[in-house]
C-alpha cells in the first residue's frame, strides 16, 4: 500500500478475487433490500420479535413501537439497497462495507447462534457462535482493510475529478 | 499504474515561482482528465447491475403470472376484510346482563363496561409487559352509546363486581370516578320484565339459557343468548317460536363469524373454487384444566351468598356443591359438554360459510380419558355429522388433554381450504377444474393461490416462511399498532347495530335453531350410544 492514497498494491488475482467478492457481497445485500422494498407487506415485525440472546428487549422494543418499526424498516430497506449498489458499482466502496458491517452486526446481535437458544424462524444450516452472516461481516472488513473501489469501480472516477 | 500519479503529484511538490505555478495549475487540470482506461476500469462492474435487474425482472414475471392468475380465478379484491357499520347510535340502549361469571365479564367489556379492577390490573400488566396492549385496546373499543341499567347473579360477591363493572361509564380504575350503580335483581324475571331494560345478555350455564331467554323474548326484550342455545330438545322449538312471535333481535354468541377472513372465505366458497366439497374436518384441542373446564372456586362462596335453588333450576336436584357451581360445564345436568361448548363453534362457523343447515344423522363416540375427576361429559369425542342430499359429511374431532392446533379444512375436488389463524387455498393436483392451468403450469399446487394472513393487505401466494409460521402460532400482528379488535366486541355490535336498524343478526334464531338441534344430536348420540337421525318433516330427532 502507498502511504498517501490508500489505494493497495495488488496482484492481478489478487484483485480479481476482491473485487468478484465485494460484487457478490453487493448482489447479496442488494437483492435482499429489492425484495423487501417490492414486497408491500414486509416488515421486519416477526424477525425483531424472535430476537434472542444478548439483547432481545432492545430489539423488541423496536418492533413494539410502530414509528420506530416503520423507521427500522425504511432505513434497512435502504440501508441493503445502497450498501449493494455502493459494493457492486464500487462507490464510496469502503463507507459502504463499512455500513455492511453495522447492519450485519444488528442482524448477528439480534439473532446470535448461542447454543440453548432456538428461534421460531427456520435456520436453514447449522450454527455456533459462528453463521454466515459472521463471515459475511468478517469478508466486509477484509474488504474495507483492502478497498478495491479506486481500482476498479466508480471511486477511480471520483478520485479523479476531485 | 496507480503509482504514476502519485510521482505526478510528487513533483508538483515546493515553492514555485509565479510561472511555475501557472504550469503546476496546468498540468493538475491534465492530471484531472480520466482517461479511457480509468472510464473502463471505474465502469467495470457496471454491468453487474444489467444481470442484476434482468433477473429481478424474471422473478416479477413470473410472481404475476400467479398473482394475476389468482385474482382472476377467484374474482376477489385485494381487501376482504369488512369495514366496521356505522349507524345512527342517537337512542341509547338499555342493558342488563345475567350471570357474570367468566363469560359474562368479557361480554359486558365488548359491550363498553369493565370491572374497575379489571383496568387497574391490565393497567399493570402493560406496564411490566410492554407487548400487553389489552389496555388500550380497550380503551380504543368503540363507544356504543348504551348502558348497563340492571344486572342478575345469584352469587353475591359476583353481582358486587358486576354493579362496579356497570357504573363503570368513564373505562376507569378503582380509584376513578363512577356512575350511577345498575340496579341490582335477585331473580331473572324480575329483570327481563323491568320497563327500565331494553335489551339483555344472558351468560349463565346452559340450562337456564333457554328459560330466561324465552321469559325475556315474552317482555319483547332483545337477546343476546351465550352457546349453546338451548340444554333440552324441546325448549329449542319453544325459543324459536317466542322469538319469532316477539320481533326481537336475537344474536347467538358465536362470534367466530366476525373474524376478518370470514367474508373471503364465504366468497371463495360461493364461487365454486373449491369445487365439489365431500369432506369438512372441524377440531378442538384443549390441554389445560381451564381448557377442560377445571375453574377456580371463590375461596369465599359459601350456600349463605349463593341461591342454590336458583341455580338448580331445572337440573336434577343436587345438594349444594361449589365444584358443581363453578365448574357446572363438567355435568350433563347444566351443559353439553364439548357438543355444547366448543362443536357448535366450528359448526356454526362451517354453517354461517356454507349454509349446510341439520345433518341427516349424527354419530358419536368418545370418553372422559383424562379428566377423571367425577365428571359426566367426555373430554374426548369425536362426531360424524352426515348429509347425504350434499354428498358431504362432517367429522368433528376434539380432545382437551393436548393442544395441537389442528384448525379446520374444508376438502374439494378442485382445492382445499384451511382455516388456522389465517385462511389458506391449495389447488388440488389432480382437480378438474384447474387441469388446464396445472399442465400449463399457470398454478401450482404445491403454492398456495389464496394465502390471508390476518392483518396482512397482500392476499397472494407468495408469503415468506417466516410470515408462515408466525400466523401458525397466532404471534402475526397480534400486537401491531396495538390494534386487534376483539371479535366478541365486533358480535356485541352487531347485534346492538340490528337492535337499533332492525337489521337481521349473523347469527340470529334460525341459525341458533341448526346450532342447538345439532348439538343434541352429537350429544345424544354419545349418550345413548347410537346413531341419531333428523326428521326433516317432522322437525324431531329420532
Amino acid at each position: 500500500m502507498t502511504g498517501r492514497s490508500s489505494v493497495p498494491l495488488l496482484g492481478t488475482s489478487q484483485l480479481i478475487i476482491l473485487v468478484t467478492l465485494r460484487v457478490f457481497i453487493g448482489w447479496h445485500f442488494l437483492y435482499e433490500g429489492i425484495v423487501k422494498f417490492l414486497n408491500p407487506g414486509w416488515t421486519s415485525f416477526e424477525y425483531l420479535m424472535d430476537s434472542k440472546g444478548l439483547f432481545p428487549g432492545i430489539f423488541q422494543s423496536m418492533a413494539a413501537n410502530a414509528d420506530i418499526l416503520n423507521i427500522v424498516d425504511f432505513l434497512n430497506i435502504w440501508g441493503l439497497i445502497l450498501i449493494g449498489l455502493g459494493l457492486i458499482m464500487g462507490i464510496f466502496t469502503k463507507f459502504s462495507g463499512i455500513c455492511g458491517i453495522i447492519l450485519l452486526s444488528f442482524y448477528y446481535l439480534s439473532h446470535p447462534p448461542f447454543l440453548g437458544l432456538n428461534y421460531i424462524i427456520p435456520q436453514e444450516g447449522n450454527y455456533l457462535i459462528v453463521n454466515k452472516t459472521l463471515i459475511e461481516i468478517l469478508a466486509l472488513a477484509v474488504l474495507t482493510i483492502f478497498p478495491t473501489g479506486k481500482i476498479i469501480g466508480l471511486d477511480r472516477i471520483i478520485s479523479r475529478l476531485r | 499504474m496507480f503509482i504514476l500519479d502519485n510521482d505526478k503529484r510528487n513533483k508538483m511538490k515546493g515553492i514555485k515561482s509565479k510561472k511555475e505555478k501557472k504550469k503546476q495549475k496546468k498540468a493538475e487540470k491534465h492530471s484531472k482528465l480520466i482517461g479511457r482506461r480509468d472510464l473502463l476500469k471505474g465502469l467495470a462492474t457496471i454491468p453487474v447491475l444489467g444481470i442484476f435487474a434482468y433477473g429481478i425482472y424474471r422473478r416479477r414475471k413470473l410472481e404475476s403470472i400467479y398473482r394475476n392468475n389468482l385474482l382472476e380465478e377467484l374474482n376477489l379484491g385485494p381487501a376482504p376484510v369488512p369495514l366496521l357499520r356505522q349507524v345512527n347510535k342517537e337512542k341509547v340502549i338499555r342493558l342488563g346482563i345475567i350471570g357474570f361469571g367468566i363469560r359474562g365479564r368479557h361480554l359486558l367489556r365488548a359491550a363498553g363496561f369493565a370491572e374497575p379492577r379489571w383496568i387497574d390490573d391490565n393497567i399493570a400488566a402493560a406496564k411490566n409487559d410492554r407487548f400487553n396492549t389489552s389496555y388500550d385496546d380497550y380503551m380504543n373499543q368503540e363507544d356504543l352509546n348504551a348502558v348497563v341499567s340492571g344486572i342478575c347473579d345469584i352469587f353475591d360477591i359476583h353481582a358486587e363486581e358486576a354493579l362496579l363493572a356497570g357504573a363503570n361509564i368513564h373505562r376507569v380504575g378503582s380509584e376513578g370516578k363512577a356512575g350511577i350503580k345498575p340496579k341490582r335483581f335477585l331473580n331473572y324475571k324480575d329483570l327481563v320484565s323491568s320497563p327500565e331494560i331494553d335489551a339483555v345478555i344472558i351468560a349463565t350455564p346452559d340450562h337456564w339459557h333457554a328459560p330466561i331467554a324465552i321469559e325475556a323474548a315474552k317482555n319483547g326484550k332483545h337477546v343476546y343468548c351465550e352457546k349453546p342455545m338451548t340444554w333440552a330438545v324441546n325448549e329449542t322449538y319453544d325459543l324459536v317460536r317466542t322469538v319469532k312471535e316477539n320481533n326481537i333481535a336475537f344474536q347467538l354468541g358465536h362470534q367466530g363469524i366476525q373474524n376478518e377472513f370470514c367474508s373471503a372465505a364465504k366468497k371463495i366458497i360461493e364461487e365454486n373454487i373449491l369445487g365439489n366439497i365431500s369432506l369438512v374436518e372441524l377440531t378442538t384441542n384443549r390441554n389445560s384444566p381451564n381448557g377442560a373446564w377445571v375453574y377456580a372456586i371463590h375461596p369465599d362462596a359459601d350456600p349463605v351468598n349463593i341461591d342454590w335453588e336458583q341455580f338448580i333450576g331445572q337440573a336434577p336436584y343436587h345438594k349444594f356443591s361449589l365444584e358443581r357451581f363453578f365448574r357446572w360445564r363438567c355435568w350433563w345436568d347444566y351443559g353439553l359438554g364439548i357438543s355444547g361448548d366448543l362443536m357448535t363453534h366450528e359448526y356454526d362457523l362451517i354453517n354461517q360459510l356454507m349454509g349446510i343447515g341439520i345433518p341427516h344423522s349424527a354419530v358419536s363416540s368418545g370418553g372422559i380419558y383424562y379428566f377423571k375427576d367425577g365428571r359426566t361429559v367426555p373430554d374426548v369425542i369425536q362426531t360424524t355429522l352426515e348429509y347425504p342430499e350434499r354428498d358431504l359429511t362432517l367429522l368433528y374431532s376434539a380432545t382437551l388433554s393436548n393442544e395441537v392446533h389442528r384448525g379446520t379444512l374444508i376438502m374439494g375436488h378442485d382445492a382445499s381450504m384451511e382455516i388456522n389463524g389465517g385462511l389458506k387455498v391449495k389447488v388440488e393436483p389432480n382437480s378438474t377444474r384447474f387441469k388446464e392451468k396445472i399442465e400449463k403450469g399457470k398454478i401450482d399446487p404445491g403454492v398456495p393461490i389464496y394465502n390471508y394472513i390476518p392483518g396482512k393487505n397482500n392476499i397472494d401466494g407468495i408469503v415468506s416462511p417466516t410470515e408462515q409460521y408466525f400466523a401458525q402460532r397466532g404471534l402475526l400482528y397480534t400486537y401491531r399498532n396495538g390494534q386487534r379488535i376483539d371479535t366478541t366486541f365486533l358480535h356485541i355490535k352487531e347485534w346492538i347495530d340490528c337492535i337499533r336498524t332492525n337489521a337481521k343478526t349473523s347469527c340470529n334464531i334460525d341459525k341458533g335453531f341448526e346450532e342447538a338441534i345439532t348439538a343434541h344430536m352429537s350429544a345424544i348420540s354419545y349418550r345413548e350410544g347410537r346413531k341419531v337421525y333428523w326428521d326433516k318433516d317432522r322437525q324431531k330427532i329420532i
